[in-house]
C-alpha cells in the first residue's frame, strides 16, 4: 500500500470509529449478546417476541445494510425497501423450489440475490455522486415492487402476489414458535454483524471510507473507487435483503411487496440517520428509537391520559411528542446516537481514569 | 396484559405520583367481555377510519347501555391505534390477545387487508378468530384450511360476481351478457388483481369480454387509461378502485364521454367520501356494497335515538351517520356480537374466549326472522355460516349517487354464483394447505373439538 493510501486509512478510521479494542466496549457487547440469547428467552413473552425484539432485530439488520452502503461508503440510496422484497422473495422461492437446502443456506441464497441487484442498482453510481444518486435507487424501489406484484411466477401464483412462509425448521427442531423465530432471527443478526464488523475493518472497508470522504483524493491514491462502489452496494443490499427475508417469515409470516415500499427505505434512512452514520451500534440505536419509541409512547399514553380522551387526539399527540424527540436528540448531538453514547462513555471513562493524565488511548 | 404494559403502567404510575393526577382504570369485574379495537384514527386512511370505528363503538354502547350488553355481559374496549400499518397492527393484536382484566379476546377485527394475513397464522396458533368483512384472503372462505380466519359478508370474488349479475339485472337477464363488453378498471395492487380470476371464470361461463385495465397506485391520473376505455367502448365498467383513485376516474370518465352510471364501483369505491369530490359529475355512479348507507333501518333509528341524541355517540362530524363507513362498522359489530351471543348460547353466559368465539362464528345463523328482530333488516345480508362456509352471504347491493346521497336501486341484495366459485375456492385452499402443510381439519373434528 503506497504510504498516502496507508495514511488516509489510518485518518480515516480514527475519524469514524471508537477504539475497537476497548475493554468496556467489548464487555458492552458480551454483555448485550448475553442478555439476548440467555437472559431474554427466560422472561420474554409473545408480546416481548412478536411485537418487540424481532420488528426491533430486523430493522437494525435493514439499517446496517443501508449504513454499509450510505454511512461507510457514502452512497446515497433509496432502495433498501427494494432489496429486502429481493431477499424476501428470493429466499421464499429457495425454500419452495429447491427444498433440499437448508434453512441457513436459504437465506444466504436469498441475500446474496439481493446482493447481485444491488449490485446492478449501483451501477449508476459509476457515474452519479451524491444525493443524486438517490434517484436511481428510487427507480429501483418501483420497478422492483412493481415486479413482483406483476410476475405471478415470484410469488408462486398466489391470488394476491403474496408470499407466506414455508414451514420453518432447521435440522429437525421447528422454529414456527415465537422463540424459535427470535433465535433464528438473532443468530442472523449476530452472524451478519460479526461479518460487517470484519469487513469495515478489512481492506474494504478502508476504500469504502477513503471514497466517502474524498472521492477524487481516494483515486489518486489508488483505491479503486468503482469496485469500492459496486462492493459497497452489494454487501449493503445483501445485509438488507437477509432481513427482508427474516421480516417475511420471521415476523410476519405473510407479505406482499407493499410491506417493502418507500415508507421502509425512508424507515431505514431514519435510523441510521438518528442513530449514526457510519457506525455500526448505530444502526441498533437508531433501529431502537425509531421502531419502539412509538410503542414506548403508546403504551405510556394509554395509561397516563386513561381512555377519556379521543384516540385520534391522543395518537396525534404521540406522532407530535416522536418528532420533538427526534428533533431534540439531533439537535443535542447531530453525528447521531451513536456519537452520543460515545461521549457519554468518554465522559464515563474520564471520571473512572481522572487521575491518569493520559487516559485510555 | 402484557409484561410491557405492566411495566409501563408501573412507571406512568410513578410519573403520575408528582402530577397528583389519577388515572381512572375501569374497575375489574369478572362478568364483562373485552372486545379489543384496532383503530385508525391518524395516517392516510383516517378519513375512513374515524366512521367506521364511530359505528363499531356506537353499536357497541348501544347493546350495553339498552340491553344492559349481550345476556346481561356487558361490552369493555380498549383502542389501539395501528396508523392502518401492519407493524403497528401485530403490534395492537400482541398487546391485546392475551385479554384484559380477567376477560380473554372473542374476536378480533384487523380492519386492513396486509395486516389480517400477517395474523392469519398467529391467530391460529393463538385461537384468536380474524373477522374481515369486505376484504382479506378469499380462499379463506374454506375453514377447514383457515380455522381462525372469517372472510364474513361478502368477498372479492363474490363482489366481482354479484356485480356481474347486477349487470345480467339490468340488461334482461344472464343470457344476455353474452357478447357484452364489460371492463375491469382496477388498482394495480395484489387487492386490485383478486378479481382477475373469478371475472376470467365469469367470462368463459357467461361468454361476455373481460377487459382488464390496471391504473398504477395512487391512481391521481388516469388519462391513459379512459382513453383506452374511449377506444373500446365497453358496455359497462367494474371499478376496483383504492383511495383517490375512484373520484379521479368517476371525474376522466365524465371528461372523456364515458356515462358515469355505467360504472359500477366495487366495496372500497362505493364510499360518500369515494364520490363527493368528484362533484356534480358523479351524479348517477353505482357501487356495489355490503354494507348498505341509510338511516332509515330500525337499528340505525335506536341507536340515534339511545347514544346520537344523547351525546354519547363516539361520531365527530353528525353528517357521517348513516354513511357507508359508520354502517360498515355498524354491521361488523353487529356480526360479533351475534358471534358472542351464539357462542354463550353453547358455552354459558360469561365471557366467552377465542376457540369459543370460532364455534359462535362457525354456527352463526342471521337469517331474516333474526334480522328482523335486531332492527337490521336490510342492513346485514341473511347469514349462515360453518366450518366450510366462512362468508356465509356472499351478496351485494347496488346503491346510486344522486348527487348528495346513496340510494339502493338494486332489487334487494344482488347473490354471487357462489356454485360456480366456491369448488375453485376450495381447489385454491387446498393447493395453499399443500403448500405451507397444513392438514385440513374436518367437519366433525371441528364440532369435536368444540365440545
Amino acid at each position: 500500500m503506497p504510504p498516502a493510501a496507508a495514511a488516509l486509512d489510518g485518518r480515516a478510521l480514527a475519524a469514524t470509529s471508537t477504539p475497537a479494542g476497548s475493554p468496556i466496549r467489548a464487555a458492552g457487547i458480551l454483555a448485550a449478546l448475553a442478555i439476548a440469547a440467555v437472559a431474554v428467552p427466560v422472561v420474554a413473552d409473545d408480546y416481548w417476541y412478536n411485537a418487540i425484539l424481532i420488528p426491533f432485530l430486523i430493522m437494525a439488520l435493514a439499517g446496517l445494510g443501508l449504513n454499509l452502503t450510505m454511512g461507510f461508503a457514502g452512497q446515497a440510496s433509496l432502495g433498501t425497501g427494494a432489496f429486502m422484497a429481493v431477499g424476501a422473495y428470493a429466499t421464499y422461492n429457495l425454500l419452495l423450489r429447491v427444498p433440499v437446502l437448508p434453512l441457513p443456506f436459504s437465506l444466504l441464497g436469498g441475500g446474496l440475490i439481493a446482493g447481485l441487484v444491488g449490485l446492478v442498482v449501483g451501477l449508476p453510481s459509476l457515474r452519479i455522486r451524491g444525493f443524486y444518486l438517490v434517484a436511481p435507487t428510487l427507480a429501483a424501489q418501483f420497478l422492483i415492487a412493481w415486479t413482483f406484484n406483476q410476475v405471478g411466477w415470484f410469488s408462486n401464483y398466489a391470488t394476491s402476489s403474496a408470499i407466506s412462509a414455508p414451514h420453518l425448521a432447521l435440522l429437525g427442531r421447528d422454529l414456527s414458535s415465537p422463540a424459535g423465530r427470535y433465535a433464528l432471527t438473532l443468530a442472523s443478526v449476530v452472524v451478519v454483524t460479526a461479518v460487517a464488523w470484519r469487513l469495515v475493518r478489512s481492506r474494504t472497508g478502508r476504500d469504502w471510507r477513503a471514497v466517502r470522504d474524498g472521492e477524487t483524493a481516494a483515486a489518486i491514491i489508488g483505491v479503486p473507487v468503482s469496485r469500492a462502489k459496486l462492493s459497497a452496494f452489494f454487501v449493503g443490499a445483501a445485509v438488507s435483503g437477509v432481513a427482508g427475508a427474516l421480516w417475511a417469515f420471521a415476523y410476519l409470516g405473510t407479505v406482499d411487496a407493499r410491506s417493502f415500499d418507500l415508507d421502509r427505505s425512508f424507515q431505514a434512512m431514519f435510523i441510521i440517520i438518528v442513530g449514526g452514520l457510519g457506525s455500526l451500534s448505530g444502526s441498533f440505536l437508531g433501529a431502537a428509537f425509531i421502531v419502539l419509541t412509538p410503542i414506548l409512547l403508546s403504551h405510556l399514553s394509554g395509561t397516563i391520559l386513561g381512555t377519556g380522551l379521543d384516540g385520534g387526539q391522543i395518537a396525534n399527540l404521540q406522532r407530535v411528542v416522536f418528532g420533538a424527540l427526534i428533533i431534540g436528540f439531533l439537535i443535542k448531538e447531530p453525528n447521531g446516537l451513536a456519537a452520543l453514547l460515545g461521549s457519554l462513555v468518554d465522559r464515563l471513562r474520564r471520571l473512572a481514569h481522572r487521575p491518569d493524565p493520559l487516559g485510555e488511548d | 396484559m402484557t409484561r410491557l404494559a405492566r411495566t409501563m403502567r408501573i412507571v406512568a404510575l410513578a410519573a403520575l405520583l408528582g402530577t397528583g393526577t389519577v388515572a381512572t382504570a375501569p374497575a375489574g369485574d369478572a362478568a364483562r367481555q373485552y372486545f379489543p379495537l384496532p383503530t385508525f384514527r391518524v395516517g392516510a386512511y383516517a378519513s375512513s377510519g374515524i366512521p367506521v370505528w364511530a359505528g363499531t363503538i356506537d353499536y357497541l354502547r348501544y347493546i350495553n347501555e339498552v340491553e344492559g350488553g349481550i345476556n346481561g355481559v356487558k361490552l369493555f374496549w380498549d383502542e389501539c391505534e395501528t396508523e392502518w400499518a401492519v407493524e403497528k397492527g401485530v403490534e395492537c393484536y400482541e398487546r391485546v390477545k392475551g385479554g384484559r382484566d380477567g376477560s380473554p379476546v372473542p374476536l378480533f377485527l384487523p380492519h386492513g387487508d396486509p395486516v389480517s394475513k400477517a395474523l392469519t397464522e398467529k391467530s391460529v396458533a393463538d385461537k384468536i378468530p380474524l373477522v374481515t368483512t369486505g376484504y382479506g384472503r378469499t380462499e379463506a372462505i374454506d375453514g377447514r384450511v383457515f380455522p381462525y380466519s372469517f372472510t364474513v359478508l361478502f368477498s372479492f370474488w363474490s363482489e366481482a360476481s354479484s356485480a356481474i349479475n347486477y349487470i345480467a339485472e339490468q340488461v334482461g337477464g344472464k343470457d344476455r351478457l353474452k357478447g357484452l363488453k364489460i371492463a375491469t378498471v382496477y388498482h394495480d395492487s395484489p387487492y386490485g388483481k383478486e378479481t382477475q380470476i373469478p371475472l376470467d371464470l365469469l367470462a368463459k361461463t357467461y361468454g361476455f369480454e373481460n377487459i382488464q385495465i390496471a391504473v398504477p397506485h395512487p391512481g391521481n391520473d388516469q388519462s391513459a387509461q379512459w382513453a383506452r376505455i374511449r377506444q373500446i367502448k365497453p358496455d359497462w365498467v367494474f371499478l376496483r378502485g383504492w383511495g383517490v383513485m375512484t373520484p379521479v376516474a368517476i371525474k376522466t370518465a365524465a371528461k372523456t364521454g364515458f356515462p358515469v352510471d355505467h360504472i359500477i364501483g366495487g366495496i372500497w369505491s362505493g364510499s360518500e367520501e369515494d364520490v363527493r369530490p368528484a362533484g356534480s359529475v358523479g351524479k348517477g355512479y353505482r357501487a356495489i356494497t355490503p354494507f348498505p348507507a341509510g338511516q332509515d333501518f330500525e337499528i340505525l333509528k335506536k341507536i340515534k335515538a339511545a347514544i346520537v341524541d344523547k351525546g354519547l355517540s363516539d361520531l365527530k362530524d353528525p353528517k357521517s351517520f348513516g354513511s357507508v363507513y359508520y354502517n360498515s362498522g355498524v354491521i361488523e359489530a353487529i356480526i360479533a356480537v351475534e358471534a358472542i351471543r351464539t357462542a354463550q348460547g353453547r358455552f354459558g353466559r360469561k365471557p366467552i374466549d377465542g376457540a369459543q368465539g370460532q364455534w359462535g362464528l362457525e354456527h352463526l345463523v342471521l337469517d331474516e326472522p333474526r334480522l328482523k328482530a335486531l332492527g337490521a333488516e336490510g342492513l346485514v345480508q341473511p347469514l349462515r355460516l360453518s366450518v366450510k362456509d366462512h362468508e356465509g352471504g356472499g351478496a351485494g347491493k347496488v346503491l346510486q349517487w344522486d348527487g348528495t346521497q346513496w340510494a339502493a336501486v338494486s332489487h334487494g341484495w344482488v347473490k354471487s354464483d357462489r356454485d360456480l366459485l366456491l369448488p375453485r375456492i376450495y381447489e385454491r385452499a387446498a393447493a395453499y394447505a399443500r403448500e405451507k402443510g397444513i392438514t385440513p381439519r374436518g367437519e366433525e373434528t371441528a364440532e369435536a373439538i368444540a365440545r
